[in-house]
């Protein structure tokens, strides 16, 4: 059997940059595993603009933005398999894989990073009845379909989910010289960014129902229209607020899935919250050796994030696979004390959800988001009973992700802390 | 004196902001960076955007090519820009930053490849 | 065949007519199989409980529980020689207070006059050791032990295609419009033609009271009777290991819990009454009622753990019972096959092949081919054999559906079989691609290209299943 040091499941903008930053790291012998043809992942499709702000101070569209990455890896000369399936990873990281040319593959990996991404949710998990006809797509499909094969999905269109893909493929969609009618969300907000509000259905007058939800599917063979009702907030339809809107094509845009079949196939502990594994401050899965990033690990908004994300796992995964080689050479690194974070009142997860504070980095972002639209609230920070940092936020929302910077310096006064607690408060 | 709220869309913060415009003057509130206040200005007086979008390719490793306008163009003039594109057909390979059209639909601005497109083996 | 086209023409591909073809196609007749759909399986066997019942609540006496009880015999050996998913899990009907044990008592009396094996009444805490998650309101259960499940798509293709290789025509999108006596036989009109034969077997389903009162005297009646689903992903399908029933009221066997052959988990199905024998729509209160009767059944069932909610049509006649055999001069009906259909059709189908075979004074072939190997199910293989299947034929080892790990190959495999797959549904009866939790969100667009490919037909002409269900529409004009 074949062993690489670090093993990287997935070549999207997370295991590209992860790989990235293991080589910057020192690792030599890295291996990138991608299930389809391309590098670059759900990038490839996302062809509008408004990506690297944060990461190269520009602003790209999604291909300008893998291939960034893909130069980097490239340069570094790091393999990639691509057309190469995952099937399985034990505990002890063997990992089989499965691919057109090399047949099935067992590789051992010393460390792995685990970078799959996530699924959008299908249809079948709202429960909406009605027949089910040809013309219901996922947003992301559809933007396949569209941007990427060059196809044509529909010509009058409702959108069920106000996810920036959503939002994304309502304009696409538009430009395409298709007419879209409504973009119904079922919450009271949007589960996109604002911008994409403005720029993809302001821009081109197409109306956001929010608190309302479609109710049924016509059409035998292909969708003719759908009946859309308003909800109540308790999010059940409102009987007599029906309203049918003929379209040929529904997009659903209601949420995204981590992918993460394998990470619980070989036993890591997962966070039902975040439907991703937890973690510890340098983003190692409870299973040693094994790190997870990007949408596998949780749903993000912006690649930017992914990216630095990433590079932490990369970082973390070389660490390790370094440390193991020294191991009994070099002095052990303190005995850890790790610190679980709590995520409280309006916070609804966080990631990492352990943090060591003795063998932490000078800083850790500690990303989260919350559970309702809040408005001028703050953001506190506790370290037990004891009120660590407080910062107003003019608005929260589910849909944009938050973050907080934990300093190691922070932690002096507190070398016995118990619990950090992250949460929102009104005063 | 009259006054818009607006949401930046300069990056994914989405700053809500108040424009007040008296005359020539227009004073900007809420906006957390130069940028905010720049787009807040253009967005009252005249606004633009990127357009992305994507073309035909013939005899390429795929069938179409990401591209955008290399500069933010009048939304006047988005749909002008997009009867070009729906109209232009390229031929692979493409590379990222080809200039595929000039002065696109007498905007003055170029039109990009957003990827890159190799030539069908 | 004095003059006519055909010894026996079946109508319609659903389980029942693709048994009577296979068995069929045993004796030296000259058979063809008309279907109004593109493909088999496209009617009530596409969406129904995949159960095979024990056999145990149908009257002593009737049709169903004679051709329930032998087709449950039958469908273990029959799986093996024809390579379709079979397991026999056991069922339980439970009852949830000592009122209703007497009707737990009643069908295990019938069951023992029906010949159902192995019947057992547990007490309550009995049922719940061997099905922790049944409700703490259940006071006894029966358990059958022959009861079990199939892939319903597997069983009824794998007879459809060892039909097709031992001689009998499909004719596929073909929808007969009458059927009228013809000399020494029967005048079969249909939208391609008209084609004779001096047999006709209805297996129409919802629409064999139309055919059969087109050539009968005495009268039939079918309605539509609509049961709701849900399946949940495969994560949710350990939660129960029998098929879990409730006493059985007026319309039929209630709603069920059970773990499919696949591993995912089926709640359904409700019982209404259509009127329009396509109606396949869901409905919210259909739905929410799945819901409710489920957890009473089985604590702590995971519903947000649906990927997709369907709807089938039983075809109940009016007498209650299934009708088959000669209704009129040369004309064999299988109507009304309503559950227990399913299970029983292996067993119709034999039972009427015979009595056609007899009829026609029909000499067994010699040369019939009773086995039938399924596509690879490549990700289930061991891996050396994979690993070998891989080196022989590469396109196994491209995964396109990524959720059930189905391969390039096996789609290939299900488009280039006879009768074959030549839209979406097509393919993701035969091989499960797009059946996975993602529900073909990432695969469509791979298993659209590969159709397109072997069938020679653009993208915009792929369909999700039959004409007007064209996935893409056409670049500027109407779809």
């Amino acid at each position: 059997m074949k062993t690489h040091d670090i093993v990287i499941i997935g070549g999207g903008p997370a295991g590209l940059a992860a790989a990235a930053a293991a080589r910057k790291a020192g690792a030599e012998d890295i291996l990138i595993l991608e299930r389809d043809q391309m590098l670059g992942g759900i990038l490839n499709q996302c062809i509008h603009n408004g990506f690297g702000l944060h990461t190269f101070k520009e602003e790209l569209t999604g291909p300008e933005y893998a291939s960034r990455f893909i130069r980097m890896v490239e340069e570094e000369q790091i393999p990639c398999r691509l057309n190469a399936m995952v099937v399985s990873i034990t505990k002890d990281k063997e990992i089989t894989y499965v691919s057109r040319e090399e047949g099935l593959v067992t590789i051992q990996a010393k460390a792995i990073v685990l970078a799959m991404g996530c699924r959008e949710r299908p249809r079948g998990a709202l429960n909406i009845p009605g027949y089910r006809p040809a013309g219901i797509f996922s947003a992301g499909t559809a933007q396949r379909l569209v941007n990427m094969e060059g196809y044509h999905v529909g010509r009058e269109v409702v959108i069920l989910g106000s996810g920036d893909i959503g939002l994304i493929m309502a304009r696409r969609m538009t430009l395409e010289g298709a007419k879209v009618k409504v973009v119904a969300e079922l919450m009271p907000y949007s589960g996109g960014l604002k911008r994409n509000i403005v720029q993809c259905l302001d821009d081109y007058g197409i109306p956001l129902k929010l608190s309302h939800t479609v109710v049924e599917i016509h059409g035998r063979r292909r969708v003719e229209g759908v009946t859309l009702a308003q909800v109540g907030p308790d999010r059940k339809p409102i009987p007599g607020t029906e309203e049918y809107y003929s379209c040929d094509t529904l997009l659903l845009s209601v949420g995204l899935i981590p992918e993460n079949e394998l990470t619980r196939g070989m036993g890591a502990s997962m966070n039902p919250v975040t439907s991703g594994p937890r973690v510890n401050d340098r983003l190692e899965t409870d299973v040693e050796g094994v790190f997870a990033c990007g949408n596998v690990l949780h749903v993000h908004d912006l690649v930017d994030f992914v990216s630095e994300e990433a590079a932490l796992a990369g970082e973390s995964a070389a660490a390790f696979v370094k440390a193991q080689e020294e191991a009994g050479k070099a002095a052990a690194e303190p005995e850890g004390h790790a610190v679980c974070l709590q995520a409280e009142n309006g916070v609804r997860y966080t990631v990492p959800q352990t943090l060591d504070i003795r063998n932490m980095r000078d800083t850790v972002t500690v990303r989260f988001r919350v559970g309702d639209v809040f408005k001028d609230r703050y953001v506190a920070v506790y370290y037990d009973d004891q009120l660590i940092s407080r910062r107003k936020k003019k608005v929260l929302a589910p849909g944009e992700m938050e973050q907080v910077v934990l300093k190691k310096e922070s932690f002096l006064p507190y070398p016995d802390v118990k619990k950090i607690t992250i949460r929102t408060e009104v005063e | 004196m009259e006054r818009r709220e607006l949401i930046c869309i300069g990056c994914p913060m989405g700053c809500p902001m108040t424009v007040d415009m008296e005359g020539d003057e227009i004073t900007v509130k809420g906006n957390h960076c130069a940028r905010g206040a720049a787009y807040a200005k253009k967005e009252v007086t005249s606004p633009t955007r990127i357009v992305t979008s994507s073309i035909r390719v013939d005899g390429g490793v795929m069938p179409v090519v990401s591209v955008k306008t290399k500069q933010d163009v009048p939304k006047g003039a988005i749909w002008d820009v997009m009867q070009v594109i729906h109209q232009t057909r390229v031929k692979a390979p493409v590379s990222i930053g080809d200039v595929l059209v000039q002065d696109c639909a007498g905007t003055g601005v170029d039109l990009v490849a957003t990827r890159n497109v190799a030539a069908k083996a | 065949m004095n003059g006519m086209d055909y010894d026996v023409i079946v109508l319609g591909g659903g389980v029942t007519g693709c048994a009577a073809a296979r068995e069929l196609a045993r004796y030296q007749l000259k058979c063809c199989l008309m279907e109004r759909e593109e493909d088999v399986c496209s009617g009530t066997s596409k969406a129904n409980s995949a159960i095979v019942h024990a056999g145990y609540d149908a009257v002593p006496g009737s049709r169903k529980a004679r051709f329930n009880v032998e087709g449950n015999a039958m469908m273990g050996p029959l799986s093996e020689e024809l390579d379709f998913e079979f397991q026999r899990n056991g069922s339980m009907v439970l009852c949830f207070s000592k009122d209703e044990e007497g009707g737990l008592q009643t069908l295990y009396e019938r069951g023992q006059a029906n010949g159902v094996p192995d019947l057992r009444i547990l007490t309550g805490d009995e049922a719940r050791e061997r099905e922790p998650n049944l409700s703490d309101q259940v006071t006894a259960a029966l358990l059958a032990p022959s009861g079990g499940i199939v892939c319903p798509f597997g069983l009824t293709i794998a007879l459809a295609e060892n039909a097709c290789e031992n001689g009998v025509e499909f004719l596929l999108n073909t929808e007969v419009q009458a059927v009228e006596p013809a000399d020494g036989g029967y005048r079969v009109r249909t939208s391609r033609g008209d084609y004779t034969a001096r047999f006709v077997v209805n297996a129409a389903g919802v629409y064999a009271d139309v055919f059969h009162n087109m050539v009968c005297e005495d009268k039939i009646h079918i309605t539509a009777r609509k049961g709701d689903y849900c399946l949940l992903d495969k994560e949710a399908g350990g939660h129960v290991s029998h098929t879990i029933f409730q006493l059985p009221g007026k319309y039929g066997k209630g709603v069920l819990v059970s773990p499919t052959v696949h591993g995912n988990l089926l709640l359904g199905p409700t019982a209404v009454d259509v009127e329009d024998k396509e109606g396949t729509a869901t409905t919210a209160a259909e739905l929410a009622d799945v819901t409710a009767k489920t957890a009473m059944s089985v604590k702590n069932i995971p519903y947000n753990k649906v990927i997709t909610s369907f709807s089938g049509l039983r075809a109940h006649e009016d007498g209650d019972d299934f009708i088959i055999g000669e209704s009129a001069e040369g004309f064999f009906d299988a109507a009304g096959i309503e559950s227990p259909g399913l299970s029983s059709a292996p067993a119709i189908g034999a039972y009427l092949a015979e009595q056609i075979a007899a009829k026609a004074g029909a000499e067994k072939k010699p040369d019939f081919q009773p086995v039938r190997k399924g596509i690879p199910r490549v990700s289930q293989m061991d891996p050396e054999a994979r690993a070998a299947l891989i080196r022989q034929r590469p396109e196994y080892g491209t995964i396109i559906c990524r959720c059930e790990n189905i391969s390039e190959g096996e789609i290939v495999d299900a488009i280039r079989r006879r009768p074959g797959a030549v839209s979406l549904d097509g393919v993701k009866r035969r091989v499960r691609q797009g059946m996975g939790r993602c529900q073909a969100g990432f695969c469509m667009p791979r298993t659209m290209e590969i159709l397109s490919r072997e069938l020679g037909i653009p993208m915009e002409e792929i369909r999700k299943n039959g004409p007007g269900s064209e996935i893409l529409v056409k670049e500027g004009g109407e779809a």
